[in-house]
């Protein structure tokens, strides 16, 4: 059955790694819903939020061969209550009695205000998000953008820096056997 | 805090008294540091630096000049299968580049490591769809283990250096360094620091001892086991680890096509091999094994048929170096990650001593119904024509401990069935991609990577064509590759499927031929031609004892099929003996 999940990858910052990562995804004809990438909490480790829609077993093994590209640290695979979600969005809408009541009510910032439009912010959900476009539409919505989502977990547990302990634990121990 | 693997930060350290060279001559350099002997390439305008530099090392490396960029990569992949060590490959940019991607993709479905250089056009051009300019880190992604382009001269040594490490460690496959030219022209203090450890790759993982311990209990208690023996006991060189696995526990063993020769034909417990065309007792025996040991494989599709069906009254034990590889296809009820050289021995410490005396048996009763049906039959001498089982059973008597190199199709499963291995490293062949044209260049690496062994290459009459050209190759580097072209006029594996699931309807398979005779002696190779039974063994007893290379053809039979055969897609114990 198909069900959402939350791929988060931390990987070095090479040149293609975007694309290394995304041939998996090609390969076996998956389709990404929504994918952010920036740097990490840990400097020159990159981290990538990818989410799918697709059944456990195959999103499984997209996952270990996301891991086996060689400048890929490590991969977490989540369901969405294990995460707290978010994205952004930006509308550019007509001015109107409706529109700033709307505003009051949804807990949205104006960034930018003109004669003709504002340019409003909502961070949320993407079903608020969704909803609160619907609730502009009629109001003429002359344009809008979303970011991907990203994602926090919910674990205590700092999972990559565990793996990075790890990682250097292995590294002493081969320096030793030298 | 750990320092991330990073070429630049690496290679910007300035050293005194090292050696000031070019990015080119780094290359060179790097290769002796590896311990590379031979190169496998083709020069062009991209990569002339870097055959200018080979130019004064000649004596140290040995360069084998092919006749076109994508049997460089094969014959590097035989290079590799035969010695177990890295292939090593130059080609220029553009159409240089691009020819090699099959052997990429060979290499990687096969796990075998390859290195392959490429020429790039200056830095400053990149991007410009320069004169025989090519993405080629974009082309190459899903077809190689890792690539990577090297823009300045002083991270030629640690881009080399991590690429060796990762085509030959964990499960090994082909990597990709793309050098522009002004990399290969710069300057550079050459320090060579071979790469053991990367961060974000760590191939070799602690092993579950609580696996080790289930797998132990489940062979303890299976009463029908079967071991299924893959090319990573091969890769990893754990044949002794497997044969005291399988003494030890007593176990039936059969082999998957690139597994063969891990153990000894010979061996008692060895009951065949996998696969479509594989044995029939490895096959039917399928429903009635309780317990599978899969060693190092990777339960392709022509080993599973049906994968649903595959083992269905089996529990499964996968012992396997990639993470990836396990519950792909299959599912495992043990997963044990790991080296088979590593995790073999700690399993036959678990395991008690056994006997299946009386299961091995049933491989035996299988065995004899398949060597009445079809064995005897297909290696007699009878009939007409000869026939491509004859032919390789004559071959293997001859030749009777050399390594067995194939094409792909027909000839390549009669090889692969009547040949006989006594040692390891003993086959080369196009598994996963099923590369046609892959024999030839692989037999020339197979011969210089193992110059002490025969090399006896079966290929047909369409495979031959496709590659033909490095004929040339064998003449000038004088390898010495013993050609046995199976000549039945026809692409017969496809042949063979549209005269059984289409109807006979014979589209596009015949081929009309050149003469092959000429073919030989325009590239000066010692030749002969059999077409009746009582010719083989004298004319294969010429080809042995002739110095060097030798073209053997077979006119063989137009219209023989391949069997037994389970249908694609269908289960495994639907194999069918005619």
């Amino acid at each position: 059955m198909e069900k959402e999940f939350i791929i988060t990858i931390f990987s070095e910052n090479t040149v293609g790694l975007l694309s290394q990562i995304t041939t998996v995804f090609t390969h076996r004809n998956v389709n990404i819903e929504s994918f952010t990438a920036s740097e990490s909490a840990i400097e020159g480790i990159y981290k990538h939020t990818i989410i799918v829609k697709n059944d456990a077993d195959k999103v499984a093994n997209l996952v270990k061969q996301i891991e086996k590209k060689i400048d890929v640290l490590k991969v977490f695979c989540y369901t969405p209550n294990e995460v707290v979600l978010q994205e952004l969005a930006l509308y550019k809408v007509q001015r109107s009695r409706n529109v700033e009541d709307l505003v009051r009510r949804h807990n949205v910032r104006i960034l930018d205000i003109h004669d003709d439009y504002i340019v409003l912010e909502k961070t949320g959900h993407k079903e608020e998000i969704r909803e609160l476009y619907r609730m502009l539409e009629p109001y003429g919505v002359y344009q809008f953008v979303c970011s991907g989502q990203v994602a926090i977990i919910k674990s205590q547990r700092e999972l990559l820096s565990e793996y990075l302990a790890y990682v250097d634990q292995r590294q002493k121990m081969l320096n030793e056997e030298k | 805090m750990i320092s991330g693997f990073n070429i630049e930060e690496a290679t910007t350290q300035k050293k005194k008294d090292l050696p000031r060279i070019s990015g080119a001559e780094a290359v060179i350099r790097s290769f002796i540091e590896e311990g590379v002997e031979t190169i496998f390439g083709y020069p062009g305008g991209a990569i002339i630096p870097v055959y200018d530099a080979l130019y004064d090392y000649q004596d140290r490396l040995n360069h084998i000049l092919v006749r076109h960029e994508q049997c460089a990569l094969h014959a590097a992949q035989g290079y590799a299968r035969a010695s177990g060590r890295t292939g090593v490959c130059i080609v220029t940019s553009g159409p240089g580049a691009t020819n090699t991607v099959t052997g990429l993709a060979d290499a990687m479905l096969d796990s075998t490591p390859v290195v392959l250089i490429s020429g790039q056009v200056a830095s400053n051009t990149l991007g410009t769809d320069a004169f025989q300019e090519i993405n080629f880190l974009e082309i190459t992604q899903s077809v190689t283990k890792w690539n990577c382009q090297v823009k300045r001269a002083e991270d030629v040594p640690a881009a080399i250096a991590k690429a060796f490490y990762i085509a030959a460690s964990g499960r090994p496959g082909p990597v990709v360094v793309d050098i522009t030219k002004d990399a290969q022209n710069g300057m550079l203090d050459f320090d060579y620091q071979p790469v053991k450890f990367i961060r974000s790759y760590q191939p070799y993982r602690e092993i579950d001892n609580d696996q080790i311990l289930e797998a132990a209990r489940l062979i303890n208690l299976a009463k029908k086991p079967m071991a299924l023996i893959g090319q990573g006991v091969i890769l990893g060189g754990a044949e002794n680890e497997l044969k005291e696995f399988l003494e030890k526990s007593g176990i039936p063993a059969a082999a998957t096509l690139l597994g063969l020769s891990a153990l000894p034909s010979d061996h008692p417990q060895y009951v065949g091999m996998l696969g479509m065309h594989g044995n029939y007792g490895p096959n039917i025996k399928n429903r009635d094994c309780d317990l599978l040991i899969a060693i190092g494989m990777r339960f392709d599709d022509r080993v599973t048929g049906d994968a649903s069906q595959f083992g269905i009254n089996a529990k499964i034990i996968h012992l396997e170096i990639d993470p990836a590889e396990v519950n792909k296809l299959v599912y495992a009820d043990v997963p044990i990650i790991g080296d088979v050289k590593q995790t073999l021995p700690m399993l036959t410490e678990k395991i008690s001593q056994n006997d299946h005396t009386a299961w091995l048996n049933e491989f035996r009763v299988c065995y004899n119904i398949e060597r009445e049906d079809i064995i005897e039959p297909a290696i007699a001498r009878r009939g007409a024509h000869l026939r491509m089982g004859e032919v390789v059973d004559a071959v293997a008597q001859q030749f009777d401990d050399a390594i067995l190199v194939t094409d792909v199709g027909q000839q390549q499963m009669f090889a692969s069935r009547y040949f006989k291995f006594k040692q390891t490293r003993s086959i080369i062949t196009s598994g996963g991609l099923g590369t046609m044209g892959f024999g030839l260049p692989a037999a020339i690496g197979a011969k210089i990577g193992a110059p002490e062994r025969d090399v006896c290459l079966f290929v047909g009459d369409g495979g031959l064509q496709m590659t033909s050209q490095e004929l040339g190759t064998i003449y000038q580097s004088q390898v010495g590759v013993k050609i046995i072209l199976m000549n039945n006029g026809y692409l017969g594996m496809v042949r063979q499927w549209q005269e059984l699931f289409y109807n006979h309807r014979y589209s596009f398979t015949e081929l009309t031929n050149p003469d092959f005779e000429l073919l030989a002696k325009a590239n000066r190779i010692p030749y002969r031609c059999v077409e009746r039974h009582e010719d083989l063994e004298d004319a294969i007893r010429e080809m042995r004892e002739t110095e060097g290379a030798f073209l053997l053809e077979m006119r063989v039979e137009k219209e023989e099929n391949v069997f037994p055969m389970v249908p694609a897609g269908q289960p495994v114990t639907n194999i069918r003996l005619e």
